[in-house]
């Protein structure tokens, strides 16, 4: 097993949450071998049908189409911005939007895999899937996505693609046109204002203040996306050569390059909550126990989640985020049309809509959805770069010069290794 | 038309069962060609036997379920050795019940609530005495040794198996066996243990195997309140299931046969100690002591008892609080306000939910109800009332393989069939996993129906359909509602095959219920534990209500409490 390239990397698994999933994503991977030889015989070549850059025939096409958008359903305010939308592209377009909500993003993409592995190449039942990382890596590496379409929606003009990173990357895989950004998320750190009034803003002054206060500090198991996450945040701070981890990690130097990690945790993990003998699943576990009281500092993958959990009564108001002096990591998340959906058309015509202005605006209002915009603001109308510019961010949200510069991203290699050694290390005591 | 029930049933629990497997067992030696998988090895048992901590995953696996299972069994057999006749027992029947009506997960975040250090059992505390000022860092849930995964499992399935018990208990002929064990001097507790038991049990063993096979492999629960360094076998096949290095799906694969593997250990384990026991216990059954234990056993009965009359109410209390709940944290024992904005949110939300609910899980239990009758009564007819056929343990394949071996493969068969997003294709696919606990429910009462009712009939001319449906039925009308009910609540606490099947067109309670579980708000989380919890309890009430209210003027057939 060792020495095989990994195709996908944890790092990439981010918003949407795919916490409490694991099941989901098992029977995802079971259905993808299930594939197997379908996959290698046919490589359809990628017939553009129907022609987003038709985009009038697209629009005429849409009309009285039933878009079946399949998105995490975890959230009510999100779920409430999605009907939002349904609303808007029936009275623009003539659409009905139906919201399948899922508990992980993989269940689409089991069903999409059950679909191509049953011989349905057309009239497929999922239109729309919100969707990034590891789970767009693969519905792209086995030929499950329609495109290239994304950069001929009309609303794409207002994002700055060649400028922002993120657009054409997604987790390291480039886009190619087939996925259309809709979303941002960064690491923050949340903690409690009552019992922390100074918060850690490094790796370093973190690990001294869990020694400070043992117990108080939970990040998720590395098994899951946000724990994964946070050893690489680690990693990336702490490493001699911060370039060496764009590279695909080997095992000459694999213990060297790790080893300031290594010993960080051997640090942390006894001042851990229940001092490393258990470790929350997700993020959802983590702010509960914030809310609790159990632990005091925190980490989450959505800038906007602790304002909106104060104000749904899930965390105490006491609660703020913060960012590491050095950076966090960050990513966007997008919507992909499968290669057999039903309604393309109208689900390139939902995704357009998603990229407008006005739905972007409306979704970082902090008290609805919170997520922060894809477009670049120099590009917007006037009217619309003031009304983001005036938007007021929740009570325990950072400005986007607060959030700062994200971290880049090492090679997936990295994270493949560091998590086989972390479970070699402390996930079996 | 009886005689194609037994293959009907076999290709409808089987079919999908065993399209599904074989996608299991290949990557486990090696083949899987998506993945470059193209010779048979063993280098995935190599890797997964090198996995750090998998002698504990398994180890832990196998304590948690013969535990659960043998903790189980004995409190269920302790309280009614111990109360059988008495206000106690009835007070049991009546408050355990409606418990098996709410899901595994429920029950398992409601106990975690209740032990956890921030929860409702500390905080009670901290109320009365000011202290502690936060949760201590206490490792209670998530312990290394699954004892609350172990407490948490048996909340569940004491229900189960006491409604088995109840089930079966008509057929044992009780109240006249310890009518005269007990005119003879035998204590009411050895009584029960010498002359009901050895004939309770053996109709009850099937139910037994089935929490066994269950506890072994649970991954729900397991997530809330079982260990995670490392965690069980089941839950680590789930994360490299999940894992991105796809490398490790191999050992995913090697991991589940291992799983389905320790099933069977923990069976035949169980059959030995049965066996052990039944042999140790002998001479004790006829040695004609007339007190045996007595004590220890009411004390036993007491005590689990009260622990769980302190334990449920409280954990149904924190899912009722926390849907009301406004912001609530540590140190309150009750939430600082109380709001009924949680559930006016949700109420608009869930009318077609739960009426698409209660459709599958009608269809599922009746299509199922009718299939276990049918297959019951083909071997009654042909003679096998007693032994019934061996082909009857295929129908219990779906309760002892692991689940996340087969579901994949019965996706991909429906969309093949096109019946994908259909109410056809979720009811069957139901009925994969409600047929095993009607027919578990059912086939020892049906069995062990006395067999001089048929031959009384038959002597006055009544045709076989005609004793099946003027006596039979209408005598097992309890067994029979109760295994309706059981189907429902299986039907309804199905997560995983709903998900996977019910796709878009079929939205219900518990897709809605897992989706809005993975954003962890425990008030959303309670609202709809609580709204999946309604329909089944509803179903076992009517189970109990319809014989009472039926039989009200039949004495004997209203059954024993």
């Amino acid at each position: 097993m060792t020495g095989a390239e990994p195709i996908w990397n944890p790092m990439m698994l981010s918003y949407p949450p795919n916490d409490r999933t694991g099941l989901r994503q098992m029977l995802k991977r079971l259905l993808l071998s299930a594939l197997a030889a379908a996959t290698i015989a046919a490589t359809p070549a990628l017939a553009i049908e129907p022609d987003p850059a038709n985009w009038p025939a697209v629009v005429a096409k849409a009309r009285g189409q039933t878009v079946y958008w399949n998105a995490w359903g975890g959230e009510q305010r999100i779920n409430d911005y999605i009907a939002w939308v349904g609303t808007q592209v029936a009275a623009r377009y003539g659409i009905t939007l139906e919201h399948v909500k899922l508990a992980s993003t993989s269940d689409a993409v089991s069903k999409v895999v059950a679909e191509k592995a049953a011989g349905r190449s057309a009239g497929g039942t999922v239109d729309l899937i919100w969707i990034n990382g590891p789970n767009f890596a693969s519905m792209k590496q086995n030929g499950l996505l329609f495109g290239p379409w994304a950069e001929s929606l009309p609303n794409f003009r207002f994002v700055d693609a060649a400028g922002n990173p993120e657009i054409r990357r997604d987790f390291t895989v480039p886009t190619e046109g087939l996925e259309a950004p809709w979303d941002r998320a960064q690491i923050v750190f949340e903690y409690d204002g009552t019992y922390v009034k100074a918060p850690p803003r490094s790796a370093e002054a973190l690990l001294a203040w869990a020694k400070a206060n043992p117990g108080r500090f939970a990040f998720p198991d590395p098994s899951n996306f946000l724990g994964a996450t946070f050893l690489k945040q680690v990693l990336s701070e702490l490493a001699a050569d911060k370039a060496r981890l764009l590279e695909p990690a080997n095992d000459v130097d694999f213990p060297a390059a790790t080893r300031p990690l290594w010993a960080y945790l051997d640090a942390l993990t006894p001042a851990l909550w229940r001092g490393g003998r258990a470790y929350p699943a997700n993020s959802a576990e983590l702010r509960r126990l914030l809310a609790d009281r159990e632990i005091a500092i925190t980490l989450s993958f959505n800038p906007a989640e602790a304002s909106a959990a104060i104000a749904n009564r899930e965390l105490p108001d006491s609660v703020r985020t913060y960012v590491f002096d050095g950076g966090t990591i960050g990513n966007a998340s997008f919507v992909a049309i499968p290669f057999n959906a039903a309604h393309k058309e109208g689900a390139m015509v939902v995704a357009d809509f998603l990229l407008s202005p006005e739905a972007q605006l409306r979704k970082q209002d902090p008290a609805g959805f919170g997520g922060f915009t894809v477009l670049a603001a120099e590009r917007l109308p006037p009217d619309m770069r003031q009304a983001f510019a005036g938007q007021k961010r929740g009570i325990a949200t950072l400005s986007t010069e607060e959030l700062g510069a994200h971290l880049p991203e090492p090679h997936p290699s990295w994270m493949t290794r560091i998590e086989a050694e972390w479970k070699k290390r402390y996930g079996a005591r | 038309m009886f005689r194609f029930a037994p293959a009907a049933t076999i290709l409808l629990v089987l079919g999908p069962v065993a399209a599904g497997l074989a996608g299991t067992v290949l990557p486990a030696f090696g083949y899987l060609p998506a993945l470059g998988g193209t010779a048979l090895s063993l280098d995935p048992w190599r890797v997964l036997a090198g996995t750090p901590g998998l002698d504990r995953s398994v180890a832990v696996a196998l304590i948690v379920g013969l535990s659960t299972t043998a903790l189980s069994l004995a409190v269920v057999l302790a309280i009614s050795a111990a109360s059988y006749g008495t206000v106690a027992f009835a007070f049991a029947r009546r408050t355990l019940s409606p418990l098996l009506a709410v899901p595994h997960v429920a029950v398992a975040l409601g106990l975690a609530f209740v032990m956890a250090p921030s929860g409702l059992a500390f905080r009670i505390f901290a109320t009365f005495t000011g202290w502690p000022d936060r949760p201590p860092d206490l490792l209670i849930v998530n312990d290394p040794w699954g004892l609350s995964l172990c407490a948490g499992l048996s909340l569940k399935e004491i229900p189960f198996l006491f409604l088995m018990l109840l089930a079966a208990l008509p057929q044992t002929d009780a109240d006249r066996s310890l009518a005269v064990a007990r005119s003879l001097g035998y204590g009411r507790v050895a009584a029960w243990l010498k002359v009901v038991v050895p004939r309770l049990y053996p109709q009850m063993r099937l139910p037994v195997l089935a929490v066994l096979a269950y506890s072994v492999s649970a991954v729900d629960v397991a997530l809330v309140l079982g260990p995670t360094t490392p965690p069980l076998l089941a839950v680590r096949i789930v994360q490299w299931m999940s894992d991105p290095d796809l490398a490790l799906r191999f050992v995913a694969a090697a991991g589940a046969v291992l799983q389905a593997v320790l099933v069977v250990v923990a069976l035949a384990a169980w059959r030995l100690g049965e066996l052990a026991l039944s042999y140790l216990a002998r001479d004790w059954l006829i040695g004609g002591t007339r007190r045996a234990g007595d004590a220890a056993i009411r004390g036993f009965a007491a005590v689990t008892g009260a622990a769980m009359l302190v334990v449920l109410p409280l954990a149904a209390y924190s899912l009722v609080a926390w849907s009301f709940a406004d912001f609530w944290t540590y140190p309150q024992a009750a939430p600082a306000a109380w709001t009924l904005r949680n559930w006016t949110g949700e109420g608009a939300r869930v009318g077609h939910l739960l009426a698409n609910s209660l459709l599958v899980a009608l269809l599922a239990s009746a299509l199922s109800l009718v299939l276990a009758v049918g297959w019951l009564e083909n071997d009654v007819r042909r003679g096998r009332e007693y032994a019934g056929s061996a082909a009857l343990w295929i129908v219990y394949v779906p309760l002892v393989a692991p689940q996340i071996a087969y579901l994949p493969g019965i996706q991909i068969l429906l969309v093949r069939a096109a019946l994908d997003e259909t109410l056809a294709a979720v009811v069957l696919v139901h009925v994969v996993y409600v047929l095993p606990y009607v027919f578990l429910s059912l086939s020892d009462p049906w069995r062990t129906f006395d067999a001089r009712y048929r031959l009384a009939a038959a002597g006055l001319g009544a045709s076989p359909d005609r004793f099946l449906f003027r006596i039979r039925l209408p005598m097992l009308l309890r067994a029979l509602l109760t295994a309706f009910a059981l189907g429902v609540a299986v039907s309804i606490g199905q997560y995983v095959a709903t998900a996977l099947v019910a796709g878009a067109h079929w939205p219900t309670i518990t897709t809605e219920a897992i989706a809005l579980s993975a954003g962890g708000n425990r008030r959303i989380v309670a609202i709809y534990a609580l709204l999946q919890s309604a329909i089944p309890f509803v179903g076992f009430f009517l189970a109990l209500a319809i014989p009472a209210i039926v039989f009200r003027n039949r004495r004997a057939l209203r059954g024993a409490g």
